[in-house]
């Protein structure tokens, strides 16, 4: 029992550290924003911006919670964008535009999903392939199957399911109570559950975990399936607000790397075992933020790339340097 | 033969290959046909031989990819059909491709950010910055002297294979250099290695400098063969990874040859071949190269049990 409450509150203390920075570096990049668009002669903090960094960020959120999960293990998914892809076509093709169609549709989208996870975690753990090969080659299938079946948007989503893309209650939309919902479910998950502590002792230390008796394979399998069900609701989410599904979907919004990116930028070590939800719902809003700032003022797209990189690589050299300080002491 | 085993199955994997492409095609089996096959694989082979570096020492490198890209659209930008314009805009492209490695390197040591991240960042920078420079979309032409690597032959041999055999063997007195075995040592265990007086940060930047000068190379002869495009370097981050590791080089660091990686290459261009041949074209050639990869790579996972260390 004590043990337990040792390691927690050790968890609690590292995580603190990153993710208080990456608040605050939210709400300077707000402060910022606010200061230029003002002095653009526009007003930053306006309803529609604020539903927009929501609406902007919900499918990406709901991608990095899941792929958190998965770096937190101490591995990663490059899989998820064309998981996307896939599931955002499946639902569509099974829902065909009828109401009734939405529960199956669903129903399949997770179980399809899964799938796709149980297969990515099965070939890293029992085939001993490097998480990054892996997940890199059932992209790669996955990429196949679904260009060699569709050349573009196919499939049609009813209007009922579609409010899942648009609709909203006051100044929140429905997409991202959804994304709060997952990322109050993963952090759960993390902090509270048997699951939770061992997806941190094997990302930490996989041999260690292994020798003080956890499965570290089925706790690598079973994060590899809930980081693909989260990609499979987004797919539903992006189906729902396109109104069909689409090959290229999850490809074009770069939601692999992104989604790595975002964790990343929360704080969460690539190396796994350390990290968690809060920073990574932090880093996607800092993205999403940056984004509205570029939009309102009307930068270039380009210009865009470039700033996000130095952002990610900046904010990531800073973790660092603060863990190398503290190693030191 | 035990010189072949140590170097691992791609060798084997590459030959049947070979013969089932000449099976289909036996024009392959004439002296053009092969030399064909082989310039049109120089590139990647070059990149592979380059990324193999950076990942026996133990780091990724994700930005040459974009890097080639900018190689290529840098070049036509500003040479612009001018003649005379070439050989500075050569030299300036090798320069862009080792200061990007040498950034790379700086930032992954000096600041300890892991090269997944830093390469990342860079490949959103890279892509980023010479798109807000040429405005969106790729503008001007390559000069005929400039093309002339990718595409022109030089008596019977095409350019692009001399530039692979100069690289390639460069690489390979470079691993068996002093450099070379402070590279591997610094890939298996940093610590060991620094405390046996290697300077592990100075030896991992050098890796990167020369990835990044195998990107501009790369870029250089795809420009030439391929053309002008805002596409040209798309993905080829990842293939070059890939067949790095197709070749037994271990993500982590501190195993593999250099030969077996360039032949990793090749066998993923042969295949590629293959898969045309056989009519297996378009997406569908995805799905194959996804099963194939897993499969190649778990063979050698499982084939040396003893020798697999932990999953890094």
């Amino acid at each position: 029992m004590t043990e337990r409450t040792l390691t927690s509150f050790s968890l609690r203390r590292k995580v603190t550290g990153s993710t208080l920075i990456i608040y605050l570096a939210l709400i300077g990049v707000l402060l910022i924003g606010w200061v230029l668009v003002a002095v653009d002669g526009g007003n930053f903090l306006t309803l529609e911006t604020v539903v927009g960094i929501q609406q902007r960020s919900a499918a990406l959120g709901i991608v990095a919670v899941g792929q958190t999960l998965a770096i937190l293990v101490g591995s990663l998914d490059l899989s998820v964008a064309y998981l996307i892809s896939l599931t955002s076509l499946v639902a569509a093709e099974i829902m065909a535009g009828q109401d009734s169609g939405i529960l199956p549709a669903v129903a399949a989208v997770i179980a399809v999903s899964a799938l796709i996870g149980l297969v990515n975690g099965l070939v890293i753990t029992r085939l001993h392939v490097h998480a990054f090969i892996a997940t890199l080659g059932v992209a790669l299938i996955i990429k196949g199957v679904v260009d060699h079946l569709y050349d573009g948007p196919s499939g049609s989503v009813p209007e009922s399911f579609q409010r899942l893309g648009y609709d909203r209650l006051g100044p929140v939309p429905v997409s991202a109570l959804l994304w709060a919902a997952v990322a109050v479910a993963a952090w759960f998950l993390l902090r509270r559950t048997r699951l939770g502590y061992r997806i941190y002792a094997v990302g930490g230390d996989e041999e260690v975990a292994r020798l003080s008796g956890v499965r570290t394979g089925r706790i690598i399998v079973a994060t590899h399936v809930l980081c693909s069900i989260c990609a499979g609701i987004a797919g539903l989410l992006l189906a729902g607000r396109l109104g069909a599904g689409a090959p290229t979907v999850g490809t074009d919004g770069g939601y692999d790397l992104e989604s790595i990116a975002a964790v990343v930028l929360g704080g969460t070590a690539l190396a796994g075992g350390k990290g968690g939800v809060p920073g990574t719902v932090g880093g996607v809003l800092l993205l999403a933020v940056l984004d509205s700032v570029f939009n309102q003022l009307e930068v270039n797209a380009f210009f865009k790339d470039v700033v996000r990189g130095v952002v990610i690589v900046a904010a990531v050299a800073v973790y660092a340097r603060r863990t190398v300080r503290r190693r030191s002491r | 033969m035990r010189a072949l085993r140590s170097m691992g199955p791609i060798f084997l994997v590459l030959a049947v290959l070979l013969v089932l492409i000449a099976a289909a095609n036996p024009f392959f089996l004439e002296p053009a046909g092969f030399l064909a096959f082989v310039k049109r694989a120089a590139p990647l082979v070059i990149l592979a031989a380059g990324q193999y570096f950076v990942i026996v020492s133990g780091e990724f490198d994700l930005s040459v990819g974009s890097l080639v890209t900018v190689q290529v659209v840098v070049a036509a930008r500003l040479i612009d059909g001018e003649e005379s314009a070439t050989w500075w805009v050569l030299a300036l492209l090798i320069v862009i491709g080792l200061l990007v490695g040498l950034v790379n390197g700086v930032i992954t040591t000096g600041l300890r950010v892991p090269s997944f991240i830093t390469t990342l960042g860079m490949m959103l920078v890279l892509s980023g910055a010479v798109f807000l420079w040429t405005g969106g979309a790729p503008r001007g032409a390559l000069s005929e002297t400039f093309r002339m690597f990718g595409r022109k032959d030089l008596g019977a041999v095409p350019w692009s294979v001399l530039i692979l055999l100069v690289m390639g063997g460069a690489a390979i007195m470079l691993m068996r250099s002093d450099f070379g075995k402070r590279l591997m040592a610094t890939g298996d265990n940093e610590r060991a290695a620094g405390l046996s007086g290697v300077r592990v940060n100075r030896t991992r930047i050098l890796a990167f400098v020369i990835s990044g000068l195998a990107a501009a190379v790369a870029g250089i002869l795809l420009g030439g063969f391929a053309g002008v495009s805002a596409q040209v370097g798309q993905g080829l981050e990842f293939q070059a990874i890939t067949a790095v590791v197709l070749g037994g080089v271990a993500l982590g660091g501190g195993r593999g040859s250099v030969v077996a990686a360039m032949a990793g290459a090749l066998t993923l261009e042969a295949l590629f071949t293959l898969l045309n041949l056989y009519g297996i074209s378009g997406a569908l050639e995805y799905a194959v190269q996804g099963v194939i990869i897993i499969a190649a790579v778990a063979a050698g996972a499982v084939r040396l049990p003893f020798k697999r260390v932990a999953r890094a």
